[in-house]
Parts: C-alpha cells; sequence; structure tokens
C-alpha cells in the first residue's frame, strides 16, 4: 500500500492548536492564490488581444481616483489580515513560552551524534525521551559540540539546543504512543542519524518505567557524590572557614549581585556559577571560587544542579510551587 | 575649474563625470562604513560580554605608539586637506608638498603600527602564534587582540592602498599627466576623491583608536 | 518584420572578434554576456549537485552517496547557487547589458570597475570551485559556528574566501549602478519616467552596498577564529554562537531580497508589453519597490525563532516580516490588475511572467507562515523553509530571469528564438517545477528535517514525486540552451523592436551599436505608454 501521510501525529493540545493555526492559513492562502490563479486566467482570456471585450476606461481623472482607491483597499486589507494572523501566531508563541508551574524536569544533552537523556530520578537513555502523558515536562537542554535542535514533530515543537548554556522547551503530551525525535539543526556527518523516539506513556506505567533499568540512585544523590568528590562543601558546608554562599533553598530565589543588579537562581544560574563563577558573583562575597570548566562532563552538570535543588532551606518545606516559573526559550 | 578637462567616453561633460566620480566615492564609502561597522559591532558585544578581560588586555596595547599613530594620522588628514586646498587653486609646489607630506605621514603610521605589531609578536600576543598569556581569562584576551589585529590590520591596509593612491596623484601631477587634467588643471576632480578617502580612513581610526587602546584608561 | 533582412553589421558584436577584445573590453554589454557565460556554467554546476540530492532522496537510506558527500552536495548547491547564481543573474547579465540602454547612456558611469566586477566574479568562482574539486564543505551554506569554525574538517576558508572575493563582484556593480542611475539618466528622463526594472536595480543596488560588506567581515571573522582558533562565535571559548547567526542573517535577508527585486523589474517590463499596458499604478509599483528594500533589512531575525534569541526579540522580528509581505502584495496585486481591459498577448516570456506572479504568490504566502510564530517553531528547519524559499527563488526568480532573456534576446542577439519551443519549456518548467517543490511543503509539516541524507520511511513518496519533478525541471532548463543558441546561427533577424515595446532600449538597433545610440534620446513621455493594438512578430 502507498503509505501517503499528509499530516503528523498530533499528541498534544499545542499540537491541535498550531494545526488549526495551519488550517486558517491555508484557507486564506489557497483562497488568495486561487483567486490571483484565476482573474490572471480570466483576464488573460477575456482581454486577450484581439478579443471583442469592452476596453472603455474612465477618463485619466476618475481612473486615477478609481486606481487609488483600489490601492488603498488591497493594501489595508492584507495588512489587516496580517495583524490577526501575527497576532494570533504571537499570542499562542508567548502563551506557550512560560513553563507551567510543576513541570517535570528532564535533562536532554545533544552530541554529535545522539541524545542522552537523564531523568531526575537517575534512569539514562540515548536517543529515547519516555515522558509521562497529561503532565507538563520540561526539557533542561544543552550541547557539548556544535549546535542541535530537539525537535518532536508529533508535539509542533523545537528547540535549538546550543553548547555553554541551557535552553529549555516544554510539553504536554496528552496521547500514549511512539513518535519521532529529529535533530533539526544541521550539525555534521551523521546529523540525519541523530533521531530517537518519543515514548508517551500512561502515568503509572512511567512511574514503573522510572524504577526499572539500572538505576541506582537518582540524579540528585550523584549531584551529591560529586559534590563531595570536587570539594564544594569545603566551601559551601556549614563548618566551613570560607565565606561563601550557603547553597540551602537557594534554588528559584532572587540573588543580589555584587553589581547592584538581581539574578534568578535557575539552573542557567547555576550552571553559571559551577563553570564561570565570577560572572554573576553574589552581593556580599569575594569572587574567589575556581572555575569547574573542563573538569565536569554536562551530565555532571546537571546531577550537581539537581543536588542543589534538592537543598530545601531549613524553613522551607521544599515546595515546587514556590518556584518561579521560566521563559522556555 | 574644468572647463577643458578630458570627459570620458560615457559621460556627456565634466560636470557629469565629477558629479558621477563623487557620488560613486561617497557610496564607496558608506560601503566601507559598512566593513567597518561589523567588525566594530562583533568587538562591541565581546566586549560588552567580557569587560574585565577586555580592560585587561587593551592595558597590554601601547597606548604611547597608539597615541603618536592618533596624532600623525590626524595630521595627515590636515596636510591632505591643505593638499586638495592648493590643487584646487593651482599652486603646484604647494600642492605636490603637502600631499607629500602626507603620504609620509602615513608610512610613519605604518612603520610605528609595525613597531607595534612587532612588540605584540615578540610579547606573545599575537593569537595563533605562540600565543601566551598568563593572566586570567586568555581565551578572552586572545579574542581582543583577535579582534585588534583583524581591525587595525583592515585599517593599515586601507591606509597603505591610500598611500598608494597620493603617490600615483603625485606622480601624475608632478609630470603634468593629471589623465584628467589639462595644463592649468592639476586633476583636483581626483585629488578631491583620494582625500576623501583619505579622511574616511581617518575618521575609522578616530573610533578605532578609543575602543582599542582607551578601554579602562580614562 | 521582413523576415530577409540582411543582419546588423556594425553592432558592439562586431566590435572585436579575438578573445581578448572581450576579455579586455569595457562595453557593458559584453560584459553583461561574460556574466552570462560564467553564471550559466555555475548554474550547471550547482544544479548537478541538486541532481545528486534529488537521486539520492529517491530511498529513505542514504544509499547512493556517503554521509560526507551528501553534506558537501548540498552546500555546494546553496552556495553556488544563492551567491554565484542568483544573486548576480539579473543585476549582472541583464542589469549590465539593459541598465545604459534603459536610461539612453553610452555606458554605465564606471567601465573599468564593471569589468573589475566580472574578474572578481571569476576569481571567487575559481577558489569555491577549487574548495570543491579538493574536497568540499560540508557546512551548509549557512556557515553556522562553532560547527564551521571548530568541527568541520573540510575546506571552509577556502570557500569562504571565494564568497569574500565575488562580494566585492557586487559592491562594485552596486555602486556602479546607483551612480549611473543618478547621474547619467538622458534628457527628460525623470525619475518617475524610469521602466520598473531601472527603479528595481537601484533598490537592490542600494542591498549590494549596504548589505555586503557585512557578510564580507562576517566571513573574516569565521575564517580567522577557524585558522587561529579564537573563540568569536565558539562557546567553549567564551564567545557567543547567536552573535554569528545575527551577522550572519544581517546580510543574508537583504540578500533574497536582491534576488527577487531585479526579477520583478523584469516582470513588469514583460507584462506591460505583452499586456500593451501601462503597468497598474505605476508609482506605487516604484515605492513598493523601496520599501522592500528598507524594510528588508529589519526583519533577518525570523530566522532564529528558535535560536535561543528572545521571545520579545521574536515578536518583534515577526510583526515586521508581516509588514515587508505587504508591498510585494501590492505589486502582485497590482500585475493583475494591469491585464484588467488590456490586449493579452502569450508569448514565451509572458508565460514566464504570468507564472512567475503565480508562483510567487505562493511562496510569498508560505513566508507568512513561517513569519507566524507559533507555526514557525514547528515549520523551522523543515522542507516547508526549502519549499518557500525555492518558490520564490526557482519559481519566482529563475522564471522571471528566463523569461528576461527571452525578452530581450532579439535585441541582445540580433535574433528570434523559436516561441513555439519557448512556450513548451515555459510550461515543461513551471509543471516540472510544481511537482518538484510543492511535495516539500506537505513533507515540511510532516516533520521532515532539511539537509538529511536518510528519512523516514513515510516520507518517501512525496520525495519520489518530488525527484521526478526534478527530471521534468531539469529537461526545461535544458531546453533553452538547445533553441536559444541554434538562434544564434538560424534564427531570423530580429528587428529593433520585435515586440513593439515601449523603453529606450528599442529604440535602438538589435543588436545596439557599441555607443549604444546614434544619437541620445530625448524621454518626453511617461513610462509605458503603450497605446491600443500594434500586431507584433511571433
Amino acid at each position: 500500500m502507498l503509505e501517503l501521510p499528509l499530516m503528523p501525529d498530533r499528541a498534544s493540545a499545542l499540537a491541535r492548536s498550531v494545526d488549526t493555526l495551519l488550517f486558517v492559513w491555508l484557507g486564506i492562502g489557497g483562497v488568495v492564490s486561487a483567486a490571483i490563479v484565476v482573474v490572471i486566467v480570466w483576464f488573460a482570456i477575456r482581454y486577450r488581444y484581439g478579443s471583442p471585450a469592452n476596453r472603455a476606461m474612465a477618463p485619466p481623472a476618475v481612473q486615477r481616483r478609481r486606481n487609488n482607491r483600489i490601492e488603498v483597499a488591497w493594501t489595508v486589507t492584507p495588512l489587516l489580515i496580517f495583524i490577526a494572523m501575527f497576532g494570533w501566531a504571537a499570542r499562542l508563541y508567548v502563551v506557550h513560552a512560560a513553563t507551567p508551574p510543576g513541570a517535570l524536569d528532564i535533562y536532554v544533552v545533544g552530541k554529535q551524534w545522539m541524545w542522552k537523556i537523564e531523568h531526575p530520578g537517575g534512569r539514562r537513555e540515548i536517543d529515547e525521551l519516555h515522558v509521562p502523558a497529561g503532565r507538563p515536562v520540561r526539557l533542561l537542554m544543552t550541547s557539548e559540540d556544535v549546535i542541535h535542535s530537539f525537535f518532536m514533530p508529533a508535539l509542533r515543537i523545537k528547540q535549538d539546543v546550543l553548547p555553554g548554556r541551557y535552553t529549555t522547551l516544554w510539553f504536554t503530551a496528552d496521547k500514549t504512543g511512539d513518535f519521532h525525535v529529529f535533530c533539526s539543526q544541521y550539525c555534521g556527518t551523521a546529523h540525519s542519524q541523530m533521531i530517537g523516539r518519543l515514548v508517551v506513556m500512561q502515568p503509572d506505567a512511567f512511574a514503573r518505567w522510572l524504577q526499572r533499568g539500572d538505576v541506582t540512585r537518582s540524579m540528585a544523590e550523584a549531584g551529591a557524590a560529586l559534590f563531595r568528590a570536587h570539594g564544594c562543601g569545603g566551601c559551601h558546608g556549614q563548618n566551613s572557614a570560607v565565606h561563601a554562599p550557603p547553597l540551602e533553598g537557594i534554588f528559584g530565589r532572587k540573588i543580589p549581585l555584587a553589581d547592584g543588579s538581581f539574578a534568578i537562581a535557575d539552573e542557567r544560574y547555576l550552571r553559571d556559577s559551577i563553570l564561570l563563577p565570577k560572572k554573576e558573583v553574589a552581593a556580599g562575597y569575594a569572587p574567589i571560587m575556581p572555575s569547574f570548566q573542563g573538569q565536569l562532563t554536562e551530565g555532571e552538570l546537571a546531577e550537581l544542579v539537581e543536588y542543589v535543588k534538592s537543598l530545601a532551606s531549613p524553613q522551607d518545606s521544599g515546595n515546587e510551587s514556590s518556584r518561579e516559573p521560566e521563559p522556555a526559550r | 575649474m574644468n572647463e577643458r578637462a578630458l570627459v570620458a567616453h560615457q559621460f556627456d561633460n565634466a560636470a557629469q563625470q565629477r558629479d558621477a566620480a563623487t557620488l560613486g566615492m561617497w557610496i564607496f564609502l558608506a560601503t566601507e562604513i559598512l566593513f567597518f561597522g561589523a567588525l566594530f559591532v562583533a568587538y562591541a558585544v565581546s566586549r560588552i560580554r567580557y569587560p574585565e578581560a577586555f580592560a585587561a588586555a587593551s592595558r597590554l596595547t601601547d597606548v604611547t605608539l597608539g597615541s603618536i599613530n592618533t596624532a600623525v594620522l590626524l595630521t595627515s588628514s590636515l596636510t591632505m586637506a591643505l593638499g586638495v586646498r592648493a590643487t584646487g587653486l593651482r599652486a603646484r609646489r604647494a600642492a605636490l608638498g603637502w600631499l607629500c607630506a602626507t603620504a609620509l605621514l602615513g608610512i610613519a603610521f605604518v612603520a610605528i603600527k609595525g613597531v607595534e605589531y612587532r612588540h605584540e609578536f615578540t610579547g606573545h600576543l599575537v593569537p595563533g602564534f605562540d600565543f601566551g598569556y598568563a593572566g586570567p581569562h586568555p581565551a578572552q584576551v586572545a579574542m581582543f587582540f583577535c579582534f585588534y589585529f583583524a581591525m587595525t590590520g583592515v585599517h593599515a591596509l586601507h591606509l597603505v592602498i591610500g598611500i598608494g593612491v597620493v603617490g600615483v596623484m603625485l606622480v601624475r601631477m608632478w609630470h603634468g599627466t593629471a589623465g584628467i587634467g589639462d595644463r592649468g588643471d592639476l586633476g583636483y576632480e581626483s585629488i578631491e576623491m583620494t582625500g576623501l578617502y583619505w579622511h574616511l580612513v581617518d575618521v575609522i581610526w578616530i573610533f578605532l583608536y578609543p575602543l582599542i587602546y582607551l578601554v579602562s584608561r580614562a | 518584420m521582413s523576415p530577409a533582412s540582411p543582419p546588423v553589421r556594425d553592432s558592439y558584436l562586431d566590435a572585436g572578434y579575438t578573445l581578448w577584445s572581450w576579455l579586455s573590453t569595457h562595453d557593458h554589454k559584453r560584459i553583461g554576456i561574460l556574466f552570462a557565460f560564467s553564471i550559466t556554467a555555475l548554474f550547471f554546476i550547482g544544479g548537478a549537485a541538486a541532481t545528486i540530492i534529488r537521486l539520492e532522496l529517491l530511498t529513505p537510506a542514504g544509499d547512493l552517496v556517503s554521509e560526507q558527500t551528501y553534506n558537501k552536495l548540498f552546500t555546494m548547491h546553496g552556495v553556488i547557487m544563492i551567491w554565484f547564481f542568483l544573486i548576480p543573474s539579473i543585476p549582472s547579465t541583464l542589469g549590465n547589458f539593459l541598465l545604459p540602454l534603459m536610461i539612453g547612456a553610452r555606458d554605465l558611469a564606471f567601465p573599468r570597475l564593471n569589468l573589475a566586477s566580472w574578474y572578481l566574479y571569476v576569481g571567487g568562482a575559481l577558489f569555491t570551485i577549487g574548495a570543491l574539486v579538493a574536497g568540499g564543505v560540508d557546512t551548509g551554506w549557512t556557515f553556522y559556528t562553532p560547527f564551521s569554525t571548530m568541527f568541520s574538517n573540510t575546506h571552509v576558508i577556502a570557500a569562504a574566501a571565494g564568497v569574500f572575493i565575488v562580494g566585492f563582484s557586487s559592491i562594485l556593480t552596486g555602486i556602479n549602478f546607483i551612480v549611473t542611475i543618478h547621474t547619467m539618466r538622458a534628457p527628460g528622463l525623470t525619475w518617475f519616467r524610469l521602466p520598473l526594472f531601472v527603479w528595481a536595480l537601484y533598490a537592490t543596488s542600494l542591498i549590494f552596498v549596504l548589505a555586503t560588506p557585512v557578510l564580507a567581515m562576517t566571513l573574516l571573522l569565521i575564517a580567522l577564529e577557524r585558522w587561529f582558533g579564537i573563540g568569536i562565535f565558539d562557546p567553549a571559548l567564551g564567545g557567543d554562537p547567536l552573535l554569528f547567526q545575527h551577522l550572519f542573517w544581517f546580510y543574508s535577508h537583504p540578500a533574497v531580497y536582491v534576488m527577487i527585486l531585479p526579477a520583478m523589474g523584469v516582470v513588469s517590463e514583460i507584462v506591460a508589453c505583452y499586456a500593451r499596458k501601462p503597468i497598474f499604478n505605476y508609482k506605487t509599483m516604484a515605492m513598493a519597490i523601496l520599501a522592500i528594500a528598507v524594510v528588508g533589512f529589519l526583519v533577518w531575525g525570523h530566522h532564529m525563532f528558535v535560536s535561543g534569541q528572545s521571545v520579545y526579540a521574536g515578536i518583534v522580528f515577526s510583526i515586521l516580516s508581516f509588514i515587508v509581505a505587504i508591498p510585494s502584495a501590492i505589486k502582485v496585486f497590482n500585475w493583475t490588475a494591469t491585464l484588467y481591459k488590456a490586449h493579452v498577448m502569450f508569448h514565451a516570456p509572458m508565460l514566464y511572467a504570468l507564472g512567475f506572479v503565480g508562483l510567487f504568490t505562493l511562496g510569498g504566502i508560505t513566508g507568512l507562515f513561517l513569519a507566524s510564530l507559533a507555526l514557525d517553531v514547528h515549520l523551522h528547519d523543515t522542507y516547508f523553509v526549502v519549499a518557500h524559499f525555492h518558490y520564490i527563488m526557482v519559481g519566482g526568480a529563475v522564471m522571471a530571469f528566463l523569461g528576461g532573456i527571452h525578452f530581450w534576446w532579439p535585441k541582445i542577439t540580433g535574433r528570434m528564438y523559436s516561441d513555439g519551443w519557448a512556450r513548451f519549456a515555459a510550461i515543461l518548467v513551471f509543471f516540472g517545477f510544481n511537482l518538484t517543490f510543492f511535495p516539500q511543503f506537505l513533507l515540511g509539516y510532516l516533520g521532515m528535517p532539511r539537509r538529511y541524507h536518510a528519512y523516514a520511511p513515510e516520507f518517501q513518496v512525496l520525495n519520489v514525486l518530488s525527484s521526478a519533478g526534478a527530471s521534468i525541471l531539469a529537461a526545461g532548463y535544458l531546453l533553452p540552451l538547445v533553441y536559444l543558441l541554434w538562434s544564434l546561427r538560424r534564427g531570423a533577424v530580429a528587428p529593433a523592436n520585435p515586440w513593439e515595446a515601449k523603453g529606450l532600449e528599442w529604440s535602438t538597433q538589435s543588436p545596439p551599436p557599441k555607443e549604444n545610440f546614434r544619437q541620445t534620446p530625448i524621454v518626453t513621455e511617461a513610462p509605458y505608454a503603450y497605446a491600443p493594438p500594434i500586431e507584433v512578430a511571433k
């Protein structure tokens, strides 16, 4: 049988919204293109050279006024349609830009030419992303080398994955099944092999899946081990002689910086603080933290970030909703 | 001014030729501004990202030589302007003198720049040629010097071309074969265009100098 | 027209028959022909790359060429087609030949600079072909960092050097055209009596001189970064890859208007002639050309919606991208309105021009799909984008270029080609083109990414359709080579004005004399002052 799909799978509410936007554009585009073609063909036939059609034109002054009115009409009409379509698409985009609270964080590291996924519970996968249906999922992504892009056609979303920083992408899949994952930013020789599967599961099946595999410890636990191994506690620990910012409950807080500005202690801030400690020095502290650039892989960095995230402040109950939501891009 | 000047075959008259040459030169200058503008933007973005590294790197440049060079180039613009004026007044000897001075000042600039480059080379500050910097942020200091060599190098290239053009103008004026000149005319049009170009090269340096040498030296 | 009239013997073609007379010419007409030879050669090299690509994509597996080779093929296809074909095509061939003629001048303002433009083109082409022969480049024509500066093992610097050099060709052409149009118009030829092709060349030249220098410096920085291991654009050394993208697209978006504006100018000339009517609302058309050029500088960020740039930047670039579509839409409507109460004839150039209007409409509207933020998140870097830009560049610019070649062929060569064969080729091109690229819109929405050597099996049927179309398209492109070259020897001798067209270029003999006009023309009437029916040649 001839396999000729015309639309990709639709696995989220956003996908359905984007498809609606598409259909309206197809409608407008189809109508306008068809109209142009029909009118051109009609004029070409009716007014072909030698045809007996009436070609009498109004006097020039009248014609000029008429033409100007027509010109204004077909300038303003498209402009209004464009503003409407722009507004709709922009709104959909902006609304989807902010990650909703309570999203499940999953770390994605792209490298030539594979996707390495790590769940906070510790389970890892290569070129596959298992997620629960019906729950917001936020991907925290970075690259180990060149720019990649994480593309899931069934969800109608993608985001470039850059080296040296985190980019984020969130979604709520509401249909179970297997869907394509493609790298969609050319990244070298095996770019077209950098593909995978998005596996959307029922929440309880997902919970069971998380427990399986060779999971010995969660990301936060691995991060704790790294924290000790690299001597972070030497300065940030409670008994340290060095004046270093305490990390308990720091995640999500607004941090006053030495130059008078503020930063939100999100994943980006934590990662940058480990690799580029002099970039955003906290107010009241000397810039003495050494950089760990080159000593930690992206996976290890993510584990450290998860560890710091897990450190509850003495008063804090560890409620996730106290965290500020962040932009997906 | 060019009543009996030679007019190229595509032009109807000398005035049209003059207009075309002038407009052409101005548009060319606009492209030059866009060239250097792109470099300046890239430099500016990098500098904003790494203020300390760029400040430290800038302090490694030779501000004495750089300042002398600025004076040299500004003076050369003065001599150039006087040379253009003398040409217009048909004061041949004065024009030759001023243009010669301009060329010599230009050569002086390039020579001093060469001395600076040599210092930087022996100081291991040339990226890709045994670059070595012992302080913090070596990669960003290397970035600064990459911009430094790119921007001053492209500028110096333009200056060398300018010196060459002034040289050609000098030779023509000396022999009285200004090409577009008649016996009484010293080829004013060409000299004026050369002057415009020279002034642009100077203006670009006026932006380069503070951007490179005066970071955190205020 | 008298079929027995003898060929003209004192045209620009007779002012020297040696190769050196061509290679050292200052005549804008000869330089235009030199360009025509070069860009045709490069077109077929770029086309050969496309042929192999489409053959590879017949099957989902990557089984015709290796991954590396495929990556090099699409890179060279893009580099050659954009910089060595589309950008110079109409301006440096038709523009060079026709601009002085259309304004009643004897040559461009700076003939020697014009020749330098050609040599720079050839030099750049040799560098780039050298890179190709030495093993190719695999970065994509967009040279994104850090892949191009730190990871690719191919001849990036050589290719970048080739593009750098050919950029100067554009800049010099731009300076030449602007000065010529400002200072050398014939008596009576005011700005609003200029043909729209001249307006288009003017706006294109503005983009040439303002945008190309930025590309030049960006390529220079890439070369320095790659050679010396600096980190301006490489995050591993503290650089910013998005800085590269901003610098690159600041040039490359206006570059697409360089590719389409001259084509629009050609279409206006052809439509007016074969409709025997002035273009509807000429002044608005001229202003629309300028508006496209200006606003075109403000939209580059729409290539970067998912790059990591801010949401705010995305919104600004999106609305501006919608705005830049308005003058283009106006032009489409005005061309259509020109046919109202006209006397339409269907010579081959007109078929190409009308084909342009239809395909450009489709291509332009799909551009709006891409300007829509939420939709672009899905469509970015898929085949939808590939289809969109091929509709504009191939369905648009190349069709207009072919239409222009046919329209002015009698003027340039003094010979008439076979209109029957020409119309057949036009229809073949139209049909082949749509079959090649329409399926790619569907592929894009389905999610097939660009630059994929192997793809998911469900995409195969559409890919096969596309490759089938490509073979028809190729035939359509080869055909004109045959009958146009044949006409040089055996075509009927062309009169000065075989189409009874308006425009100063038609008032001189075919082919024109070296000095273009025996006597400088004086212009007294509005452009496109077509009066009702005069029978024209077939």
